[in-house]
């Protein structure tokens, strides 16, 4: 029940976005986060942006991932 | 459009590197590890970690699915809103099949009673705006991840002035519970892979308080193969070291303080209260009702109909397998009297349930 699904915010207008959820374009509510830009990825819950989507912090994850995978010999 | 971080989270050849990183850390008798969130079961189940792990790491189900352990008196006010006082009924999904004392929201649905299916607690207060001669009640369940999107529901009707609108509220909040599981000795865990999506309101800080006091070591994890696999990774790597920490694998999402504006709209609409969980008891401090400044949208002050909660009588052990005491399939009523389609208890209901996962993807 607590799934939330990255989404990239479309259009913005006030304290509402549009998003494409699952190929479907839904109005959510931006009320739990300040400053969202057009074109920034947040998950969403229950019709909320609950955060955003660090691509930074994403990437950082993935370098370290690789790096496991790299290191470990698979018997 | 294609989704972000998704599939670079499923690559299987880096799966197949962690599982060997972790059979390499692994000891000679398994580790046991909580995960405590519902959807981490699920995508567990789903993914079939359990086997891939077998004899290194033992996971185990924790208490995190809401609609599990949303009491069966909170099935009873929410028919007695709809049935006594002609509300209609605006809920999640996920509660309809939810056994009550003698009913569910879907069978008295099939008996005339108004219960609608929302995604978002937004789309009841819009039901209410478009019927002014109808009260409409909100089922407020969920955990800190959906608390903010309740409160926001109830803040939206205040300032649009959408009386006939409330909530019957259901909210429970996780480190409370992970405290409690970590000091009984009959669960016997050795690390708390934690929720994403909670620790995304509430900051994966908030699972220090449970680290230190219990020596337990916590790691914040996404839902995807990797997130899951790297979580069980960092903990196993804490245990061999003996140190008990909290770390965050959903740095992507997740960050140490969580999300501030999300949590000062919680603490505007609701405060702390101890509150039971079916299966477990009371936990004191693990529940959120409605403040005083918005009891006009707390639908059990508004009409008069509490939340009663009595520990069941029941063979169902839901109680045992939310604490992680015993497997689904250690319970006697499991796939013979308590199936989906007919489920007995609540942990067989919901998709999240550990019973409803066990079932639909095999027990290990």
């Amino acid at each position: 029940m607590c799934l939330g699904v990255p989404a990239r915010v479309l259009e913005k207008s006030g304290a509402a976005a549009v998003v494409e959820l699952g190929g479907v374009r839904r109005e959510i509510s931006l009320m739990l986060l300040d400053d969202v830009s057009v074109g920034e990825w947040v998950i969403i819950h229950a019709g909320f942006a609950i955060e955003r989507l660090s691509e930074e912090e994403a990437e950082q994850t993935l370098s370290l991932l690789r790096e496991i995978a790299d290191a470990t010999e698979i018997h | 459009m294609q989704l972000r971080y998704i599939d670079e989270f499923r690559d299987p050849a880096t799966a197949r590197a962690l599982v060997e990183r972790i059979r390499n850390d692994a000891g000679d008798a398994p580790v046991r590890l909580m995960e405590v969130c519902g959807t981490h079961t699920v995508a567990i189940a789903r993914i079939g970690i359990r086997p891939l792990l077998s004899g290194a790491v033992t996971m185990v189900s924790g208490p995190g699915c809401p609609v599990c352990v949303t009491p069966d008196g909170y099935i009873d006010a929410a028919i007695a809103l709809g049935r006594g006082k002609e509300a209609m009924l605006a809920s999640f999904g996920d509660m309809l099949r939810v056994p009550g004392k003698s009913s569910s929201l879907e069978k008295e649905k099939g008996k005339g009673l108004d219960v609608r299916v929302v995604y978002s607690p937004l789309d009841a207060v819009e039901l209410a705006a478009a019927s002014p001669d109808r009260e409409v009640v909100f089922l407020g369940v969920g955990f800190e991840t959906t608390a903010p999107a309740i409160a926001g529901a109830i803040r939206t009707a205040a300032v649009r002035g959408v009386a006939n609108f409330s909530v019957l509220p259901s909210v429970r909040t996780i480190p409370e519970a992970m405290g409690v599981l970590a000091s009984d000795p009959e669960v016997r865990i050795e690390g708390f892979l934690c929720p994403a999506h909670v620790s995304v309101i509430i900051g994966a800080d908030a699972y220090r308080p449970v680290a230190e006091a219990h020596r337990i070591p916590c790691v914040v994890a996404g839902f995807e193969p990797l997130d899951i696999l790297m979580g069980i990774s960092m903990l196993l790597r804490q245990i061999r070291k003996g140190v008990a920490r909290v770390e965050n694998e959903y740095s992507r999402v997740a960050t140490a303080s969580g999300n501030r504006k999300a949590q000062e709209l919680v603490r505007e609409v609701f405060v702390p209260c101890d509150t039971g969980w079916r299966g477990i008891g009371v936990i004191p401090g693990s529940g959120l009702r409605i403040a005083e400044r918005y009891a006009a949208f707390d639908a059990e002050e508004k009409f008069g109909v509490p939340v009663v909660f009595s520990p069941e009588k029941t063979a169902c052990r839901c109680g045992d397998v939310l604490k992680g005491k015993i497997l689904p399939d250690e319970c006697p009523l499991f796939g013979k009297g308590c199936v989906p389609e007919e489920p007995y208890g609540p942990c067989m209901v919901s998709s999240e349930g550990t019973c409803a996962a066990y079932y639909r993807y095999g027990t290990p």
